[in-house]
């Protein structure tokens, strides 16, 4: 049954407020979730004042400002800065993106930052993504195939082949749509989520892959892909610009038509 | 590593309520509120079976404030679920996931829904 209430040991306290030198010319506040799990206390935001005439333009370079300059505690994962490692995913101005590609211009008012949410939280804005990779291994995502390759050459695939893996294989596994998705939020512990699918999606239609069948066997399950309900806050929050939920939706297709 | 000690993070109370979400949580919510109409249906049916008096009074309730507008919402319950339904079937057939696509579908399932529910009623009020 799905719980709308936060625990009470996670329940969000007020924090605390670092303001801007005064010289700062143009100020944007960052709330910014905080928690530190050596002290016991419940998480809290906490505001930082940001000179955003000192500071680059993107979500991340305010939050590397935050702490290189006011508060070096302040803990997140970011690797690449340019949106192809997933690292610096977090929940932005209400929705999850990467921190890196979301330009703080593009948010009205403060620029409110929380962790990936419903996941837990093993400090500031790093959530434990244990579950979500266990669930991207249990989809196997990787080449089974039970006839020997060619003896003289690789499996190959007509450039059209080639097209319909194209985009699911540009998941960087950021988890921004499991974790925007209602249904994954109650059910995450049976239901697969977006990312898992997608992923299991892009070797459902590999030509080269030859345990199909095995797939959808695997997937044909109320929970582990039928708790989507296309609420499409998958697709809607995709920093890559992919299609979870039509993937989901072709899955879904696969399984009706095989029943034919 | 206390894992169990973990907080979980905010996810209800800051996710951003656009088109998307909101309109599947109304579908949601319709049903429901459509499946308790049934129940009253079911009511007005057995009035109607048990005798004029019982059949009056409930046809009074439901012509008074309280069940007039209930009535008035389940109506639009009624369209806007069945309208958003066949959004559904678009999708169980692999029609209409691009985002903007998703979008225009979404607004304009809302504008038959309230368009349907305004013209039942004004049918329904000319022909009383």
């Amino acid at each position: 049954m799905a719980e709308f209430r936060l625990p009470t040991n996670s329940r969000v306290k007020q924090g605390k407020t670092h303001k801007a030198p005064g010289d700062a010319s143009r100020v944007r506040r960052f709330v910014v979730y905080r928690y530190d799990p050596d002290s016991g206390d419940n998480p809290c935001t906490d505001t930082y004042e940001v000179d955003l005439d000192q500071c680059g333009p993107m979500v991340l370079d305010g939050l590397i400002k935050i702490k290189n300059e006011i508060d070096p505690t302040l803990t997140f994962r970011r690797s690449c800065r340019e949106g192809i490692c997933g690292s610096c995913a977090m929940n932005v101005d209400g929705v999850n993106t990467l921190a890196c590609t979301q330009a703080i211009d593009d948010i009205e008012g403060d620029v409110r930052i929380y962790p990936l949410p419903h996941m837990p939280v093993v400090k500031d804005l790093v959530p434990d993504l244990t579950n979500f990779y266990a669930q991207y291994a249990s989809i196997k995502p990787w080449l089974q195939t039970r006839t020997p390759a060619p003896p003289d050459s690789e499996r190959l695939q007509t450039k059209e082949e080639q097209e319909r893996i194209n985009s699911p294989s540009a998941c960087i596994l950021c988890a921004c749509c499991s974790t925007s998705c209602p249904s994954y939020w109650w059910n995450s512990d049976r239901y697969l989520g977006p990312a898992a699918l997608l992923a299991a999606y892009r070797w459902l239609v590999d030509t080269r892959d030859e345990a199909t069948g095995e797939r959808l066997d695997h997937l044909e399950d109320p929970f582990r892909l039928y708790r989507c309900h296309t609420i499409m806050n998958c697709t809607n929050a995709c920093p890559k610009d992919l299609n979870p939920a039509r993937a989901i939706g072709e899955i879904k297709q696969m399984l009706a038509v095989r029943r034919l | 590593m206390a894992r169990a000690n973990r907080p979980l993070s905010p996810h209800l109370g800051i996710y951003r309520w656009q088109i998307a979400n909101t309109l599947s949580i109304l579908h949601r919510m319709t049903g429901v509120f459509l499946a308790v109409g049934a129940v009253v249906l079911v009511g007005w049916l057995m009035a109607a079976a048990s005798g004029y008096e019982a059949y009056a009074r409930v046809n009074a309730w439901l012509q008074g404030p309280i069940g007039a507008s209930l009535l008035l919402g389940w109506t639009f319950c009624f369209f806007y679920h069945l309208a958003n339904g066949i959004r559904h079937l678009g999708w169980d057939l692999g029609l209409g996931f691009e985002k903007a696509r998703a979008r225009q579908t979404g607004q304009l399932v809302v504008v038959i829904a309230v368009m349907l529910t305004l013209g039942f009623w004004a049918l329904a009020l000319a022909g009383s």
